[in-house]
């Protein structure tokens, strides 16, 4: 994982007035983004709002119809998704997702699919055992009858074996008990602070912005706010665009 | 159907938690307190089951092949499953932890005779239909001889009382199945499938034996006209019995002492294996006759269709159901490159050489239904590829294109293979088209089993498991799932190349729909990705019913062979969703699932847990029950 410092001048991952349609839906509106290595930020936004076609765009996995997706300074418009997770963009999708019929093993290999270089694969292996030490005794066991938390473990691990340089998560929390979920922002903050960059999707709002550096706000597809947490956390406007009555609020902004 | 053995003596395993019940054992059930609905309502199926089978006409066709001379023939056997399997049933008890499990004892064969009886019934009262009424109008299949053969040619008032008597027996035994201690039954089931098994095997064997020169033997085991003699079914059934008991465990204890090793000696020991069996196909075809070999072949060539469907939808999840129009364009391709009477071009190309050409017109003709079917998924797909399948057929049929490929009337002449100026392999000589078949199935083996443990291959599962994740791992879905379909195209256009030559002409008629669907039959009755079992569905159901037009060893069937196709393929969801030799990974899958859910049932959901001891417990003890 990347041991550089924060490099302020160019953004690691970045979106740039970005709009994206499913058919006629308009689904994002100019959303302006840009994440920076090293970074833990989040984005926030009540149901419908965006953000897992936000995830999506930067991904790969849907064309913007107009505007950049940037990644290191190259526009990546277009690209096939194979094209970025070969070069570092990693999701752990919605619901974790894991191929349910297949092993643990094999889940964790297909995370690594891309990469060529077997030894390296083999010491990232051991990475995530050293990491998630139950996911190690669960190797053989097919990945649908792990418990919620244990497959959290593997769907995190199966990213990790990409060798990303920035990891996306698609709403870690969901679905998790209420004990589970103070443990997966622990282990976000601790995966984040060995050097990973960070950038997740969250509806839980007060724990995303307790462990995360800055965050933006959407609201039907367009960023309504882009602050530090700290800030966020403290803007009344936060729970306001959550009750979906702040859309006309946000339109005339 | 005949191969119907009741389902809980079948091979499957216990279920988990059986072992531990012992203790809640308690005294048979008194005989004639029976569930009398329920026998009623088995035997209500069962009989209207045996009124099917005979206005079907199978027992009639059927009675021309004997089992054992004189005593049996497949046509009366057609008649006594129904009454066996449901006697055996209705005194099924499924073992539940508290509740009581009855010892069985007289209970069980009581409730078989009378179970028996009912079913036995159907064919009364169809005796008493057929003699008073005129069914024939609305019933066309059924043919006179079935009165005679219900009554054994003594009048309908025999054939009531036979087969109430006949039906209670035969319901008995079944039920007396449930009693006898497992050494007898393990003996039982061993004589009735060997005498079966030697009674189908009839002619294969006879004609190998002649092959080696051991006339004398065979002459005694079988009757002049077919079936087993009494003598010969005698000493064959001592002789399974005496190995039943003897053999008892070891070849269990064998397979499990090759699953045991590890490492190179496990390798060697399937390397081993995999000699032997290639020994054993090279070297009987040169003692077997023309008939033989012709099934042989039959079977090979729809051991590499089957094999290259199973890449399809075993490994990639693709549901084709349109498989048949790749062996068309093989088989039309190798005409007219080879042919010297193909209408419009005629390059008269060795086979060899027209081979490559067939590999790139076929794997381009996967890429282009390819291309735009892949896209889609789901229920959608397999209609896609069904259309696709029809259009090519209908396409070499179609006048517009009748100048090149003869509309209906195909391409006829076309030249045998020549095999390196070494041989020339044609349908005259089906040893050498079998010894063809077989190194291309050795090829397609090697490559499935190759592609399988792949990344390529990890990349099917991935897809069949979930598409929009495998994409997220950066899996190039739309390449990956069109290789799929193209490596399945080539290796069926193989089996076209050889069936062209081997049959020496080609008509549209040859590639009907019915021909992907047995396809997939062999695939899903065989094992769903596993090789062996996709080679075993083949044989079992193309070397013994028959192929869409090709007669397999049970002739008899042919008339019947999609209605034992369906029974087949119905029984084996319910009792063996895995197919016959699944593939470890189905199995694991199936019954994973199995015990996912019993853990569900037992309130350890894997949603609300806070990932405490007690869940970890769970999820060892399902990790534990599996293997
Ligand atoms: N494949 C699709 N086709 C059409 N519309 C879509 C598709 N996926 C999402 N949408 C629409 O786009 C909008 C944004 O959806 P998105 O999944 O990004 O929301 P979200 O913010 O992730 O919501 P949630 O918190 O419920 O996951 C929604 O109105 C949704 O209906
Ligand atoms: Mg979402």
């Amino acid at each position: 994982m990347s041991q550089d410092p924060p490099d302020r001048a160019v953004p690691l991952l970045e979106m740039r007035k970005v709009n994206a349609h499913y058919g006629a839906v308009h689904a994002l509106r100019d959303v302006n983004l840009s994440i920076y290595a090293g970074e833990l930020v989040c984005l926030l936004g009540g149901n419908a709002s965006g953000k897992s076609t936000t995830l999506k765009t930067l991904l790969g996995m849907l064309t913007p119809t107009s505007g950049e997706v940037v990644l290191d300074g190259e526009v990546v418009n277009g690209r096939p998704t194979s094209y970025l997770v070969a070069r570092g963009v990693t999701m752990v999708p919605e619901n974790r997702r894991l191929f349910k019929r297949l092993t643990v093993r094999e889940n964790l290999q297909l995370g690594a699919y891309l990469r060529k270089d077997s030894d390296a694969v083999a010491s990232d292996l051991e990475r995530v055992f050293e990491l998630f030490p139950r996911v190690k005794e669960r190797l053989g066991q097919k990945a649908g009858t792990l418990s919620g938390g244990e497959q959290q473990m593997v769907a995190i691990g199966r990213a990790l074996m990409s060798q990303p340089r920035v990891l996306l998560m698609d709403e870690p929390s969901m679905g998790l008990a209420p004990t589970l979920v103070q443990q997966n922002f622990e282990l976000i903050s601790q995966i984040h602070e060995a050097g990973m960059t960070v950038f997740m999707v969250e509806q839980n709002a007060n724990m995303a912005l307790g462990i995360a550096d800055r965050g933006w706000v959407l609201q039907t597809g367009r960023v309504v706010l882009d602050d530090t947490a700290e800030a966020l956390l403290a803007n009344p406007a936060l729970r306001t665009s959550y009750l979906g009555g702040g859309k006309d609020d946000s339109d005339s902004s | 159907m005949n191969l119907t053995v009741p389902s809980e003596t079948g091979p499957q395993p216990p279920p988990g938690p059986a072992a531990s019940t012992a203790s809640n054992d308690s005294p048979p059930r008194p005989p004639f307190a029976q569930d009398w609905g329920r026998i009623a309502r088995m035997g209500a199926v069962g009989a209207v089951g045996q009124i099917f089978i005979s206005l079907s006409n199978m027992p009639v066709k059927l009675d021309g092949r004997a089992i054992i001379e004189g005593i049996l023939s497949l046509g009366y056997l057609s008649l006594v499953v129904l009454p066996f399997a449901v006697g055996s049933r209705v005194g099924y008890q499924v073992r539940r932890e508290g509740v009581p499990f009855h010892r069985p004892g007289t209970y069980e064969v009581v409730g078989g005779a009378a179970c028996g009886a009912v079913v036995g019934g159907g064919l009364s009262l169809l005796a008493i239909l057929i003699a008073n009424f005129d069914l024939r109008e609305p019933l066309v299949n059924w043919s006179p001889i079935l009165a005679d053969l219900l009554a054994f040619n003594r009048g309908t008032a025999f054939a009531v009382v036979i087969w109430l008597a006949v039906g209670a027996v035969i319901g008995a035994l079944g039920g007396l199945l449930r009693v006898v201690p497992p050494l007898a039954k393990r003996i039982l089931w061993t004589v009735v499938l060997t005498l079966f098994g030697a009674a189908v095997l009839e002619s294969l064997t006879t004609d190998l034996a002649e092959g080696m020169g051991l006339e004398g033997p065979v002459e005694w085991f079988y009757a002049p006209r077919g079936g087993l003699t009494v003598t010969g079914a005698i000493a064959l059934a001592i002789g399974s019995a005496v190995l039943a008991v003897v053999g008892r465990g070891r070849v269990k204890g064998a397979k499990a002492h090759i699953d045991s090793l590890e490492g190179p000696a496990r390798t060697r020991a399937h390397l081993g294996l995999i000699l032997a069996t290639g020994a054993v196909l090279v070297i009987l075809p040169m003692f077997a006759g023309k008939l033989t070999n012709e099934l042989l072949a039959n079977v090979g060539l729809f051991v590499l269709l089957a094999l290259g469907l199973n890449v399809v939808v075993g490994l990639a999840g693709i549901l084709d159901l349109g498989y048949v129009a790749f062996f068309a364009v093989g088989s039309y391709s190798a005409a007219v490159l080879t042919a010297a009477a193909s209408p419009r071009i005629n390059p008269e190309l060795p086979w060899f050489v027209a081979l490559i050409g067939v590999v790139i017109l076929t794997g381009l003709v996967g890429l282009f239904i390819g291309a735009p079917v892949i896209r889609m998924r789901g229920d959608y797909l397999a209609i896609v590829t069904l259309g696709f399948g029809e259009i090519i057929r209908l396409l070499f049929l179609s006048d517009w294109l009748s100048g090149w490929f003869g509309g209906s009337q195909g391409i006829t002449n076309i030249p045998g293979a020549e095999i390196f100026g070494l041989a020339e392999v044609s349908g005259t000589d089906p040893r050498s088209v079998f010894y063809l078949v077989l190194a291309f199935c050795a090829i397609a083996i090697y490559v499935s089993w190759r592609l399988e443990r792949s990344r390529i291959g990890r990349a099917w599962m991935a897809v069949r498991e979930d598409e929009t994740v495998a994409e997220a791992m950066g899996i190039n879905t739309v390449n990956v799932k069109l290789l799929a379909f193209v490596v399945g195209a080539v290796l069926g256009s193989f089996s076209g190349a050889i069936f062209s030559a081997k049959v020496g002409s080609v008509f549209p008629a040859s590639f009907l729909i019915l021909v992907s669907i047995v396809i997939l039959v062999v695939v899903i009755f065989g094992g769903m990705g596993s090789i062996v079992g996709v080679i075993a569905g083949s044989a079992v159901l193309i070397g013994v019913l028959g192929g869409p037009k090709q007669p397999g060893l049970l002739a008899e069937f042919s008339e019947f062979k999609l209605l034992i196709y369906g029974a087949l393929l119905v029984w084996m969801m319910l009792a063996r969703p895995e197919g016959l030799i699944p593939s470890v990974r189905r199995t694991r899958e199936l019954h994973q699932e199995e015990m996912a859910q019993d853990a569900w049932l037992r309130g350890q959901t894997d949603e609300d847990e806070t990932a405490d001891d007690n869940n970890g417990a769970a999820a060892g003890r399902t990790a534990v029950g599996e293997s």
